[in-house]
């Protein structure tokens, strides 16, 4: 497991001990990735990221047009493994979860330990004011940095 | 009313019962509950769901066929389930002072009649 801040850590550490998932991805809602559990290369972490916040932006709006609030959770069920994708709100903007998880863990069980997740990084947060919205010119120097703090090369 | 609400009210008329739910135990989601306040739904039909498809693996792996009902119990009561059809399984929140042999039996019969 991986975390670009040290708070997200120990709540991440266990939703993954109490869920059982496979892997995990947190990303603010642009698709800039904050912590990654499971993935063992960069171009998947980047690709997941991308299309999940993709997703959580077209259901939101889908939410809109409906005259709904927003979804709360979005999950594929699959036979060998099932795919969960949820926004929540920290202190330090809207986040998205991404979790993938096999058979020998179920639904409700990662449904339960991520909100347990959401409200421990809700509490674990630093208050302060979060960084300056990265500029495009800073763009691939930050993702370089950011996919080598994840991956460690 | 429907088999399910039917089953709800029978559990939860039996003395000391705090709350009943229909858990799909295959995800662990609710599918219909009633339960007194502070009693966290969610969170009991995610766990009992996990409780129980772990103790119907465990009891394949011996060669046995599945629990038909589970009763964990604490110094300030328990959980009850029992297995229905359709992998719906009825649980029930009871407090210390619950008849467990009356909600043992209308669990049994009302969990057949799930599905």
């Amino acid at each position: 497991m991986k975390a670009l801040e040290p708070w997200v850590v120990q709540p991440l550490e266990t939703f993954l001990a109490e869920s059982a998932a496979r892997l995990t991805l947190l990303m603010t809602s642009s698709g800039q990735v904050v912590a990654q559990h499971g993935f063992s290369r960069s171009l998947d972490v980047m690709t997941a990221a991308a299309l999940g916040a993709g997703i959580v932006a077209s259901t939101e709006e889908l939410a809109r047009l409906m005259g709904a609030t927003r979804f709360e959770a979005l999950v594929h069920n699959g036979l060998r493994q099932s795919c969960m994708l949820a926004a929540f709100a920290t202190p330090r903007g809207r986040w998205i979860g991404l979790v993938v998880f096999g058979p020998e863990t179920s639904v409700g069980i990662v449904r339960l330990f991520f909100n347990q997740m959401v409200q421990q990084l809700g509490a674990a947060a630093p208050r302060e004011q979060p960084p300056a919205p990265m500029l495009a010119e800073n763009f691939e120097t930050e993702l370089n940095a950011s996919l080598k703090a994840l991956f460690g090369r | 009313m429907t088999a399910t609400h039917t089953a709800l009210d029978r559990v939860t008329r039996v003395p000391g019962v705090r709350g009943a739910l229909v858990v799909a135990a295959a995800d662990g989601l609710v599918v219909a509950e009633q339960l007194m306040d502070g009693v966290d739904g969610q969170a009991a039909a995610a766990l009992t769901g996990s409780l129980v498809g772990r103790l119907a693996r465990t009891a394949e792996s011996a060669g046995m066929r599945p629990p038909a009902f589970v009763h964990l119990r604490s110094d300030s009561g328990g959980i009850l389930a029992a297995l229905g059809p359709d992998e719906l399984v009825l649980v029930a929140v009871i407090g210390p002072d619950a008849n467990v042999g009356l909600a043992r039996l209308e669990m049994l019969d009302a969990a057949s009649r799930l599905g």
